[in-house]
């Protein structure tokens, strides 16, 4: 029989764990909140991270979710430096770190994920890197000093995004890509190609199709990424963005059904009634696109499962289903994608690309747009977002046709 | 420090002191304000701090400007007004100090 408990304990003090324990007190939940992080700091944005905290338009205060006060304020227990390290469901228990343990009325893992390792010989060598915390930040931003060269190895979103802010600070960039293209699992070519030009305009070096043999040192440090065909791309820094894993090790050791990210519904609850999962360590059904599972990882996504879980802990009504969407932020080009082409066979594009101002739309068989990928439009970002909720169809005619205004296409 | 008094939709009220520097967004979700999602933390990319700026403060705060990043976001936030403001591109200051603002339904 397991010991009763009021307590609520979440596991991962990201922006999804900061989030669900401030949603928790917004809809009334009156008893304990338990948030255990890993990392020293108290819950903050990763986002800046490889954009204006790496290049210093944003300071470490600007960062942080909630002011520290916030915690203390709102009767939130923040246990830092600390992990749960084990969960036993039927005692409604958890083991963490340091020893102590602690019984839950709810459990909620947001455990997040983790850069993805490539056992590359050199990769334990100084100065080879990965971003995702704000300790790894503040390494990359050390050795991001003018005249420097960064090796980028992985052309996705990170890679892209600290190949652009390492530029704005004065350093080289080579972005190094096994495929054959940059963003190759999350944009379509059109985008692809329209954001390896840009870069290198920007004087960025993109190595494409390029596997990489070994991270090669001198001196203890890195000195250079020996790409499979032999050649040699020296650098005083080698940055690795391949790509998360989700953290489901905690729920799979408790049972827990896992399928490459803990299994949650549309309440963020996994196969345990008592425990939820929510942000990048969950697969979750897209309500919006025929209940099919995806990870996403995003804030968005890490926000709305917040709203999820503590909706359906103070037994409030569900959230209103969102649809995905994602931005990222290089040189001075903003790009916003909202939906996920998962059935599109036609993609229209509406502005000028040259120009660096047009939208994607991503449409199925049917005419319904799945899709709107956004770079300097953000007109056509909202009104997509608003098309694909009202599952509207349209003609590729009309969309490429910049006399039809958005509020038109939407209506 | 200016007070900012926000109103959910239900008509609870809510009266926060901020900091002048920060911006309105900020002051809500430093203090925990429900209604204020802020998906991207003030980056004028989600329109989820989308709020309704009370008439007697609209000459205060401003409007965005036609063509702008924040107009653009706005034009189709749900349930625009003539009054409809990106909190986190409102920079709070000592003028504003008694803003009185609304919130939306929903921010989505």
């Amino acid at each position: 029989m397991a010991e009763t408990s009021d307590r609520i304990v979440i596991a991962g003090a990201g922006h999804a764990g900061g989030s669900v324990a401030a949603m928790l007190r917004q809809l009334g939940w009156k008893t304990g909140i338990t948030l255990v992080g890993e990392e020293p700091l108290p819950p903050y944005q990763r986002p800046p991270l490889s954009k204006a905290w790496l290049t210093g338009e944003a300071d470490a205060e600007s960062l942080a979710l909630r002011p520290l006060g916030f915690y203390n304020d709102a009767d939130i227990e923040l246990k830092l430096g600390v992990r749960v390290t084990k969960i036993e469901p039927r005692e409604h228990r958890v083991t963490f770190s340091d020893g102590d343990t602690m019984h839950y009325a709810h459990l909620i893992l947001a455990t997040g994920s983790r850069a993805r390792r490539i056992p590359l010989p050199g990769i334990d060598l100084a100065n080879v890197l990965e971003l995702r915390t704000a300790a790894d930040a503040d390494k990359l931003k050390h050795v991001l000093k003018p005249g420097a060269r960064l090796a980028v190895v992985g052309g996705g979103y990170i890679g892209l995004e600290a190949a652009a802010s390492a530029r704005a600070l004065g350093a080289e960039a080579t972005i190094i890509e096994l495929a054959p293209r940059v963003l190759a699992r999350v944009a379509c070519e059109i985008l692809s190609n329209f954001f390896q030009d840009f870069h290198r305009s920007q004087g960025v070096t993109i190595e494409l199709n390029a596997g990489v043999a070994a991270l090669e040192g001198a001196g203890g440090a890195v000195a250079g990424v020996r790409l499979a065909d032999g050649r040699l791309i020296p650098c005083d820094a080698a940055l690795i963005g391949v790509g998360g894993v989700p953290n489901e090790e905690l729920a799979l050791e408790a049972g827990i059904a896992c399928d490459g990210g803990i299994l949650v519904d549309l309440a963020a609850r996994t196969s345990d009634p008592a425990i939820f999962a929510i942000g990048d360590c969950t697969r979750r059904p897209l309500p919006l696109y025929n209940n099919r599972t995806m990870r996403l990882e995003s804030v968005p996504n890490a926000l709305e499962q917040a709203k999820q879980a503590a909706s359906a802990i103070c037994g409030r009504p569900p959230p209103v289903p969102e649809i995905p969407w994602f931005w990222s932020d290089q040189y001075d080009l903003r790009l916003q994608i909202v939906g996920i082409p998962f059935d599109a066979t036609e993609i229209v594009v509406r502005g000028d690309i040259a120009a660096g101002k047009f939208a994607l739309f991503h449409l199925a068989a049917d005419g319904t747009v799945q899709a709107v990928e956004a770079v300097n439009a953000s007109t056509e970002f909202m009104g997509g977002r608003r098309i694909i909720q009202r599952r509207r169809q349209l003609t590729a005619a009309r969309i490429a046709d910049m006399n039809v205004t958005m509020q038109e296409l939407a209506s | 420090m200016p007070k900012i008094t926000f109103i959910e939709h239900n008509g609870t009220p809510h009266t926060v002191d901020i900091a002048v520097g920060k911006s309105v967004m900020q002051a809500a979700v430093e203090n925990n304000v429900p209604g204020i999602d802020a998906d991207c933390g003030g980056e004028c990319a989600c329109a989820t701090c989308h709020v309704y700026v009370d008439a007697a403060w609209i000459e205060k705060t401003g409007l965005p400007a036609p063509g702008s990043q924040e107009a653009s976001m706005l034009s189709f936030a749900a349930v625009t007004q003539p009054d409809s403001r990106l909190s986190c591109q409102i920079p709070v200051t000592e003028a504003l100090d008694g803003l009185v603002v609304r919130m939306p339904e929903g921010q989505h």
